[in-house]
């Protein structure tokens, strides 16, 4: 029996289960349940047993036992894992086994928990259905004719399948909110600089921070204590603040520009009914912030031109895929990147590189950076009379595998979660429903560092749904 | 909408950022980039008159480190590289 | 044909060689001599994953060097990417520094003066990573492969550009050696090591075309490769060609400039922030606490050299701006060495005979011990300055002190009047013809003073000589017989 709760998980394993048996009997049901699936790309059988002897070990022996003791973590693979491949989704990494861990993996590591698998994504976190992935695409475990929503599309799945009680995915634009919704669990995008990016394999560095997936507010928020923190190897890691939370009602703003382009129906519905519903808890108001209008393409534009930066590195010299040698390097890194690269790759970084060039440069990344500042004001402004901002995770609810061709169409999956990166606050996505038999997220946002705030009304959400 | 990336365009943008596309990605991409692009152009609407850019969302400077040597494990680094001579990584040759 | 006026800009590339470690990891920075690809980290060598942490030591010392420059230096400075492929290039960008596009360098402005007084303006000063090493299989022409090198990859470099202020190639050469003066009196950058500064040159005449040149590994290649591209200019001008503009390598095999392929495209750099690292504020008080930790600038120690000793300009601008001659000099005049004799002896004779012999300043037989000692005993009318430059040569190459040469040589002066009276008798036997044409021609008598020197190897007291030989025409003229 498999225990719902990572909490409860720990306490049992804390309390004497064999932390061995736990692994084997996840490490079963991957092998049986995930080909359905494909949730990971790497499994680590060997590592994880062996790190589940040592901490059965650790227990009989007496020692201080972590806060995630023997709880097994789905990491997202664009996370360096010392020893263990990491793909990023891509080919272009072939053969690449990172000889450091990331922070957060240390982290993990340091609390007792065990890296069970490295998961499926959109190569190199672009995209938003885990479709874009060299290792094929990634079901939903709800319904696997349809995607599980990207990019960290691995990481739901698994928690949704319980594969693993917890996992690790990464948000630059919504790519941990928008699996979330999509796979009926809970998805956090911290604050930006909350938890260190050393290790995480950059799309737009920005935008984007490491987040944690659960099926539940508290498993959580259990894991985003352990994975935050300074680090002094990430420049722009903050040291930690706390907001301190009113004892007073919780006031909700939710912009109508949420409910403007390209929201489903059957999704409105659900999200304004759920509003309504928690009108009777907490105040809740319709607001506007106007930049958000403009929030997709100032973030695909960013997004883009410092992907198209982030992405030289990979020339199949220093590591990575290296065809046959043409008559020059020129040609040889022509060769390998295109070799290399999937086809949403290529378009980012070629538009990426097109936002940058001289002559563009100004009407295209500096003005997004403007419009940047202006999308931060407008969530400054409205702050100042809310706690929180509400509106739903993702505008359609999870689409057939396949469905969606076009580039446009797939970026407009992450309108309602691109506003939080670019400016930078905490965003969580908690289940609040179903429509059609198919999930829909709530999602929240908070001032920079109002996670705690978040956790509190997600419990809500929690209740009511 | 008019076509603001010709095919000379792309095959410049391509040598800039050193991606060889197949004939029928040039073909497709042609199409879907013109589109994207018809899709940013919403953002000139907006009236950036005065306004700074955000580059980095967190008010944080001079985050910087001490001047003391962490000792460099070269081996595991170096092995990474496809393909070597002696302790060399090698590149394809430079005309 | 009116000479053309020159305008020439240099764009120095300097290692910050003193600091410990790279600009933005821990691998340690002093990597000459090293085995290939032993000081590269995940950072370094741009592995997925990885992220620059600044070396605040390396912020300081180019703010050091600003602060020597007379440059502004910035309140807010920022990295940017400057973004292109090349295979000595891991990430295949370079995070550097950007004066633009909201880019704010370390700083901006400042000058420098050079020999004569002659002020150079500097454009700008900036931080930036050093890219690997390349080394070819055969040549780069017909090499199959290229060899990565990434032990220099990451190491910290200050960019420094001037303004094409300087007029002709030796002023170039000049302003180099100056800011070498001043890196190593600073003690952030040692230039004597091999490939610690690169210089770019760029060049045009009478106000045309300007040309850039790159690849140049040396000082003195500056002025060669200057020199070379001016007369190339001058050549294309004279015909009535145009000057295109491009940018021209330095071949110092065969001392020419070839311009780079004209094919090549004109690069697009797509300078933007780098998102990895945060902006940097360097206060007044950051400022104010590196100014007073600097040591005595080449200015400053002309200056003084002028006022506490009474040094000519000339001399003193010369040993001020070499820091291992002020240290002799300085060293030299604490142990009572006349400043103004010993720094004759330095700027001239000093500098060219360890030149011949190719010593440096540095090597121990350069001792500040025999400088005084040579002035001492020219000053005590032992030795005659003639006799001093040869004692001084032997004593460099042999390391023997000037006394012990001048004993063992029996180089003593010969003051004994008798013994020179000798002497003069004997000349004036011998040359009856130009002593009777010394009686009325005064180069003759020089001659006749020569030939005493001549005899006594030198060593003949110059003043009594004169006297004796003066004394004796005087004789012959008023037809005194010789006693």
């Amino acid at each position: 029996m498999l225990p719902r709760s990572a909490i409860e998980t720990r306490e049992e394993l804390a309390g004497g289960a064999s932390v061995e048996e736990y692994v084997l009997s996840l490490l079963e049901r991957i092998r049986r349940e995930d080909p359905k699936i494909n949730s990971f790309i790497t499994i680590c059988d060997g590592p994880a047993i062996e790190a589940a002897k040592a901490l059965d070990r650790k227990r009989r022996e007496g020692g201080k036992l972590g806060p995630l003791f023997g709880l097994a973590v789905a990491v997202k693979d664009n996370i360096c894992t010392k020893g263990v491949r990491t793909t990023c989704g891509s080919r272009m990494l072939e053969g690449f086994v990172p000889p450091y861990d990331a922070t957060v993996i240390r982290r993990l590591k340091g609390a007792d928990a065990i890296v069970i698998g490295k998961t499926n994504m959109d190569e190199f976190a672009m995209g938003s259905s885990t479709e874009n992935s060299y290792f094929g695409p990634t079901r939903n475990p709800l319904d696997p004719e349809r995607v599980a929503g990207g990019s960290s599309g691995g990481s739901a799945a698994a928690v949704a399948s319980a594969f693993a009680p917890l996992a690790l995915g990464s948000d630059t634009g919504g790519s941990v909110r928008c699996p979330a919704s999509f796979c009926s669990i809970v998805g956090l995008k911290p604050t930006y600089g909350t938890v260190s990016r050393y290790g995480l394999i950059s799309y737009a560095n920005s935008l984007e921070q490491i987040g944690p997936m659960a099926s539940n507010i508290g498993d959580c928020e259990l894991l985003f204590d352990v994975i935050r923190g300074y680090d002094p190897r990430d420049n722009t890691s903050l040291p930690q603040k706390r907001v301190e939370i009113g004892e007073g009602g919780l006031r909700i703003g939710v912009p109508k520009e949420f409910f403007m382009e390209g929201v489903q129906e059957a999704v409105e519905k659900c999200v304004r009914d759920f509003l309504d519903k928690m009108g009777s808890l907490v105040e809740v108001e319709e607001i506007s912030l106007p930049s958000l209008a403009y929030a997709l393409p100032t973030y695909y534009i960013i997004a883009m031109s410092e992907a198209s930066s982030n992405l030289a590195r990979y020339d199949g010299i220093r590591y990575g895929l290296r065809g046959e040698d043409g008559s020059d390097w020129n040609e040889t890194y022509c060769n390998n990147r295109g070799m290399g690269f999937g086809q949403e790759v290529k378009r980012r970084i070629i538009l990426g590189t097109y936002a940058l060039s001289a002559g563009y440069r100004n009407r295209y990344y500096i003005r997004a950076q403007k419009i940047r500042t202006l999308i931060r004001e407008d969530f400054e402004r409205a702050f100042k009379e809310f706690d929180l901002i509400a509106g739903p995770t993702m505008p359609v609810l999870p689409f057939r595998i396949g469905e969606k061709l076009d580039p446009v169409e797939v970026y407009m999956c992450d309108i309602e979660t691109v506003p939080a990166n670019l400016a930078g606050i905490p965003a969580i996505s908690v289940p609040c429903g179903m429509s059609q038999g198919l999930p829909v997220g709530l999602q929240l946002m908070a001032p920079p560092f109002g996670e705690e705030l978040l956790f509190r009304a997600g419990r809500i959400v929690e209740e009511l749904a | 909408m008019g076509e603001r990336i010709t095919l000379e365009d792309l095959e410049r943008l391509c040598w800039l950022s050193r991606l060889r596309l197949s004939q029928e990605e040039k073909v497709a991409f042609l199409g879907q980039l013109n589109k994207i692009l018809d899709y940013f152009e919403r953002i000139d609407e907006v009236d950036v008159e005065g306004i700074p850019p955000t580059h980095h969302v967190i008010d944080l400077t001079n985050v910087l480190r001490e001047d003391e040597v962490e000792e460099p494990q070269p081996d595991e680094v170096l092995e990474l590289a496809p393909r070597r001579r002696g302790r060399y990584i090698l590149a394809p040759r430079i005309l | 044909m009116a000479e053309v006026p020159i305008r020439i800009g240099l764009e120095i590339h300097c290692q910050l060689t003193n600091l410990r470690t790279k600009l933005f990891c821990g691998c340690p920075a002093d990597y000459r001599g090293s085995p290939p690809n032993t000081h590269i980290c995940p950072i370094c060598m741009g592995l997925p994953g990885s992220l620059p942490s600044p070396n605040k030591k390396a912020i300081e010392d180019g703010v050091a060097v600003a602060i020597a420059l007379n440059s502004e230096i910035s309140k807010r400075m920022t990295f940017f990417r400057k973004n292109y492929f090349y295979p000595d290039l891991p990430k295949n960008f370079q995070i550097s520094q950007y004066d633009g596009g909201g880019g704010v360098p370390l700083a901006r402005g400042g000058y420098l003066h050079i020999e004569g007084g002659k002020r150079i303006r500097i454009r700008r000063i900036q931080i930036e990573e050093d890219p690997a090493k390349l080394a070819y299989e055969g040549t780069i022409d017909d090499s199959t492969a290229t060899l990565v090198d990434n032990n220099r990859a990451g190491v910290a470099l200050l960019e420094i550009v001037t303004e094409p202020d300087m007029e002709d190639p030796k002023e170039a050469r000049a302003f180099l050696e100056k800011l070498r003066g001043i890196l190593e009196c600073l003690g952030v950058s040692n230039g004597e090591l091999e490939g610690a500064m690169r210089c770019d040159a760029n060049i045009s005449l009478g106000g045309g075309t300007r040309v850039e040149i790159k690849n140049i590994s040396s000082f003195k290649e500056v002025e060669r490769a200057l020199t070379f591209e001016i007369t190339r200019q001058r050549q294309l001008l004279a015909r009535d060609i145009e000057v295109r503009r491009e940018t021209r390598h330095w071949d110092d095999v065969r001392r020419i400039t070839v311009s780079l392929r004209a094919k090549e495209e004109e690069e697009d750099y797509r300078y933007f922030p780098e998102p990895d690292i945060v902006p940097i504020e360097i206060s007044e008080d950051f400022i104010e606490g590196i100014r007073k930790r600097l040591p005595e600038l080449p200015d400053q120690r002309r200056e003084r050299y002028i006022r506490q000793f009474g040094l000519q300009e000339h001399n003193a601008e010369l040993i001020s701006s070499d820091n291992a001659l002020s240290k002799l000099f300085e060293e030299c005049v604490r142990m009572g060495g006349d400043p103004i004799e010993v720094s004759n002896w330095l700027v001239g004779d000093l500098i060219s005979f360890t030149r011949e012999l190719g010593m440096e300043l540095t090597d121990p037989r350069v001792s500040p011990s025999k400088i005084v000692e040579l002035v001492k005993l020219i000053r005590s009318g032992s030795i005659s300055t003639k006799i001093a430059k040869e004692v001084l040569m032997e004593s460099l190459r042999s390391d023997e002190s000037p006394e012990d040469i001048v004993k063992r040589r029996g180089l003593l002066k010969i003051s004994d009047e008798a013994l020179l009276r000798d002497v003069v008798e004997e000349v004036f036997t011998e040359n009856e013809k130009a002593v009777r044409e010394a009686l009325h021609d005064e180069d003759v008598v020089n001659f006749l003073i020569g030939q005493v020197m001549r005899k006594t190897k030198g060593k003949a007291d110059p003043n009594l000589t004169y006297e004796i030989v003066k004394g004796s025409l005087e004789r012959i003229k008023g037809g005194a017989p010789d006693s």
